[in-house]
Parts: C-alpha cells; sequence; structure tokens
C-alpha cells in the first residue's frame, strides 16, 4: 500500500512535457513521409519504423495513456493505410495503440529522459510490436511468420539507436 | 466514465480501440475458404451457444419425453402386460393344441394302419387319487361300448386294459399296477413271459429261465396269450437283468409313456387279435412260436406302412359302432367289425 503510494508520488514529480503546436502532428506526418518514401530509395531504410518510433516517443513523453493509445492507433492506421492493400487496416493499427498505452504508462512511472533507457525501452517495444504484429497476423489474418529472425534483433538494434538520435531530436520541440 | 475509477479508464480505453480494430480488421479479412473473417468469427461465435442451445433442448427434450410425458405410460404398460399375457395364454394354448394335434396324427396314423381293429379314441380325465394303484379315467364308457378287459394302447405302446366301466367313463389299470398283467415275449428269442406291475415306473417280467439268452435293450412285446392284446404291440425295452433262481428278474422301461398320458386308443374287442400287415408277412419266424406271422417291429414303426386287408384276421364284431370323442374326433374314428 506505501509502495503505491511512494509510486503515485514519484509520478506527481515526473515531468509531463508538452510540444509546440502542431509538432505531434508533423512529426507524425514526417514519419510517415519518411516510411513511406525513403525506402523506395533506400531499401535498408525499411527496417527503421519511424512511426513506431514517434509513437514511443511521443507516449513516454506525454504520460498520459489514453492520449498515447490514441496517438498510437490513429499512427498505426495511417502506417496501416500507407501499406498498401495487402495489409488490413488495423495491423499495426493495434500494436502501436498497445505500444503507445504502455510507453505513456511506463513514461509515467519511469524517468525515460535517459538516453539508454530510451534505447532499452525501444529495443523492448520493438520488439513487443513486432510480436503484436505477428500475433495478428498468425490468429487474425492465418498468415504465417517467424517469430525471431537475427534481420528483426538487428533492427531492434538499429531503431534503438535511432531513437536515441531521433528522441533528442525531438526533445527540441518540447515547450521549454 | 462514470463508476469507473480514473486509474483504469486507460485500460478500458485501450481495450475498446483495440477491439475496435480487431472488427475493423474482421470486416476487411476474406478468406479462401471460410469467407470473410467477421462471418468466421460470428459464426464461431455463436455456434457453441447453438451448439449448447441445440444439445441443451435435445436434453430437455429427451427429459420431456422420456420423464414427463410418461403420464399415459403407465396406463399403456399395464395394457401391454395384459396383452402380454393373454398372448402367452394363447401362445401356451396354442403349443397344447399343436401338441394334441401331434399326438391325435400319431393316433390316426396308427388307425389307418390297423384298419382292420376296432378301436376308439378316449382321452384322460383323471388319474387315480392315490398310490397304492395306477389307474387312469377315461371319457368314455359302455354307452361307447366299452366293456371290461379291453385293452387300451397308445400308438407307442401297451397301456393296460379296462378294469371298470361306467357309462360315461371307464378306468384303465395300468400296466405299472402291481396288480396288472400282459401276456408277453422278448423281441428277438420270442420267449413269452408275462409282464407285470411292480407298483413302480418299470416292469418287471418274471417267468425267463436263466438259460434263455437276454440282452439290455432288447425289446419286448405283446404275444396276443392273454386274448386282450394283438400280437407285437410293444410293451417296452430292457434296461436291467439279474440272474434268479429260477429265473431271471428283467426290468423293463413301457414303451408307452404312462406317466403322461392324455389321449389313448380303446381295442373294442374281447377276442384275440392279430394287427398285421406286409411287414409282418415278411418277418422272419418266431423263435418260441414259429407257426406265427409276426414281425419283430414295434406295431407304431409298421404302422406307417399300408396295411394288409387279406393278412389281418378279423376279430369279434364288438358292438354298435361307437362315436367318435370330441377331443380327439379326428383320430379315433371307430370301425366295428
Amino acid at each position: 500500500m506505501n509502495d503505491a503510494f511512494d509510486i503515485r508520488n514519484m509520478e506527481s514529480h515526473i515531468e509531463v512535457h508538452k510540444f509546440r503546436g502542431g509538432a505531434i502532428v508533423g512529426a507524425t506526418l514526417l514519419a510517415l513521409m519518411f516510411q513511406a518514401f525513403v525506402p523506395v530509395y533506400f531499401a535498408k531504410a525499411a527496417m527503421i519504423d519511424l512511426p513506431l518510433l514517434i509513437t514511443i516517443y511521443f507516449g513516454l513523453s506525454r504520460r498520459n495513456p489514453s492520449t498515447g493509445l490514441l496517438l498510437g492507433m490513429v499512427i498505426g492506421l495511417l502506417q496501416d493505410s500507407l501499406s498498401g492493400p495487402t495489409v488490413p487496416l488495423g495491423l499495426y493499427g493495434i500494436a502501436k495503440t498497445v505500444i503507445g498505452y504502455l510507453a505513456s504508462s511506463i513514461g509515467a512511472r519511469l524517468d525515460t529522459e535517459h538516453p539508454a533507457a530510451r534505447f532499452a525501452l525501444t529495443v523492448i517495444f520493438f520488439g513487443l510490436h513486432q510480436g503484436i504484429v505477428l500475433l495478428t497476423r498468425r490468429i487474425l489474418l492465418a498468415q504465417s511468420s517467424v517469430w525471431f529472425t537475427i534481420h528483426l534483433a538487428a533492427a531492434a538494434v538499429v531503431n534503438a539507436i535511432v531513437a536515441v538520435f531521433l528522441f533528442a531530436l525531438l526533445d527540441h520541440l518540447r515547450k521549454s | 466514465m462514470p463508476g469507473i475509477p480514473s486509474r483504469h479508464k486507460s485500460i478500458f480505453l485501450l481495450a475498446g480501440v483495440v477491439l475496435l480494430q480487431i472488427l475493423l480488421l474482421a470486416l476487411q479479412i476474406k478468406r479462401d475458404s471460410e469467407g470473410r473473417l467477421i462471418r468466421v468469427w460470428t459464426v464461431g461465435a455463436f455456434s457453441p451457444f447453438e451448439r449448447a442451445g441445440n444439445h441443451g433442448i435435445g436434453h430437455i427434450r429427451e427429459t420431456w419425453r422420456h420423464y414427463f410425458a410418461l403420464q399415459n405410460a403407465s396406463r399403456e404398460n399395464e395394457q401391454l402386460r395384459r396383452e402380454n399375457d393373454e398372448l402367452k395364454m394363447q401362445v401356451n394354448q396354442l403349443q397344447s393344441k399343436a401338441n394334441e394335434a401331434d399326438r391325435l396324427a400319431l393316433l390316426l396314423n396308427f388307425h389307418k394302419s390297423h384298419e382292420n381293429v376296432p378301436m376308439l379314441g378316449a382321452r384322460v380325465i383323471a388319474t387315480s387319487a392315490g398310490t397304492a394303484s395306477a389307474t387312469i379315467m377315461l371319457d368314455r364308457g359302455s354307452k361307447d361300448h366299452i366293456k371290461k378287459n379291453m385293452g387300451v394302447i397308445t400308438p407307442e405302446g401297451v397301456v393296460g386294459k379296462i378294469v371298470e366301466v361306467y357309462d360315461n367313463t371307464s378306468e384303465v389299470l395300468l400296466l405299472t399296477d402291481k396288480d396288472s398283467g400282459v401276456g408277453a415275449m422278448l423281441g428277438n428269442s420270442r420267449v413269452q413271459s408275462p409282464v407285470g406291475g411292480a407298483g413302480e415306473p418299470l416292469l418287471v417280467m418274471k417267468y425267463v429261465a436263466n438259460d434263455d439268452v437276454v440282452n439290455i435293450g432288447e425289446r419286448v412285446v405283446t404275444s396276443g396269450m392273454d386274448k386282450i392284446f394283438p400280437r407285437d404291440l410293444p410293451i417296452g425295452t430292457i434296461t436291467d437283468i439279474k440272474a434268479g433262481n429260477p429265473f431271471k428278474s428283467i426290468r423293463i422301461r413301457p414303451s408307452a409313456n404312462l406317466e403322461r398320458l392324455e389321449e389313448v386308443i380303446v381295442l373294442l374287442t374281447l377276442q384275440p387279435l392279430q394287427m398285421m400287415n406286409q411287414e409282418t408277412e415278411t418277418a422272419k419266424p418266431s423263435a418260441a412260436k414259429p407257426s406265427a406271422s409276426v414281425a419283430s417291429k414295434p406295431v407304431a414303426e409298421t404302422a406307417k406302412a399300408p396295411v394288409s386287408g387279406a393278412a389281418a384276421k378279423p376279430a369279434q364284431a364288438p358292438v354298435a359302432p361307437a362315436p367318435v370323442p370330441a377331443a380327439a374326433n379326428a383320430a379315433s374314428t371307430v370301425k366295428p367289425e
């Protein structure tokens, strides 16, 4: 009981960041555009899931599960929409909704400003995101997919590294 | 969301949003063999309840049918039980009639094969009241021209003789009675000796010398010497032989089932009879009585052969024609001579 109370106290000391107007929308649209167009020219860039990183970042920063999951849903549905007819609406939407919720929930309890924490959390969320996508494909879409490959592990690390720098860049969009 | 703690609002929101997207997925996905995913899910979600409902309704229907809807079952069961009892009785009656028909058929065949012998069929209506005597009561009496000392037989063999005659009934002394006796001879050696009862199921042949060859299983037939029974009617089969002084002690099992008699034949004559047919004429000569043209086969066996009327020696005519017993009318036609 006391522990729970302490956590709340701790939560109350964690700063909830606010962003400049249009920062979230702009960052989301840029991430989606990058995700949609850059791999056309740089195939390896498809390894980076910028919409996921945006979801994680704003979830950790806003620290509001409701806004975090709604943001993740919107980003995910937009990503689905941009992924072509073979990807049904909701595939990434579900995954990013969950990630947005978890990121917001964790951001409300932990200090996620440290690059190492961001790196670790990104690796975890990336893996969780892939797991949800695979589960959705297997269970709901009856599509076979492998659970783990070296490529996925490398992608997790790459995304985590990108996240460290991206998150630092996005920190500049916060209101001081 | 009123009533939901603020800490859990986001969880419910998450669940709702994810659920909506799952439904969105379901609306889009169309599986090759099962149609749209939403349909698959809907069917999958409802089918267990449908199966459960169907199963439950089936149970309810069976329960209703087997337990609650059985209000008339007891009455029907009682009615069926009564019908079953009636049918069992009918089956028993029919079985009895079939057995009776078989017995009457034997009597008829016997009578047909001995058309020259006056006979009267009679039904056994009673037996002796005590164990001191072995008698039966017939449903025929003096009105049917039955007289004392007339022989009584069945197709299987000798039964006994009439000892009392009343208007409508008569009494027969069975061979097994200790006071009974019949002229007999061995079927093979033709050695003659009277056979009498001993008050027990087996008969006794008393006067066969120790020197005579007698075998167990040998047939014993009537000799005709008692002037009651014609020759060669089967009496029984030897079951036990003991040496005695000066005669052997021979025990015979009666050919006729004297303990379960229902219909019998009364020989309506007091004169010596000869029941002869073609087989008896061709039989080998008797060692005991070479002049007698008798066969070693029992009458019951020879009864199937045609009767040779020329060979039969007509007996003295009895009295007026006897009526046919109602119960054995087919088998006991009377032919007076």
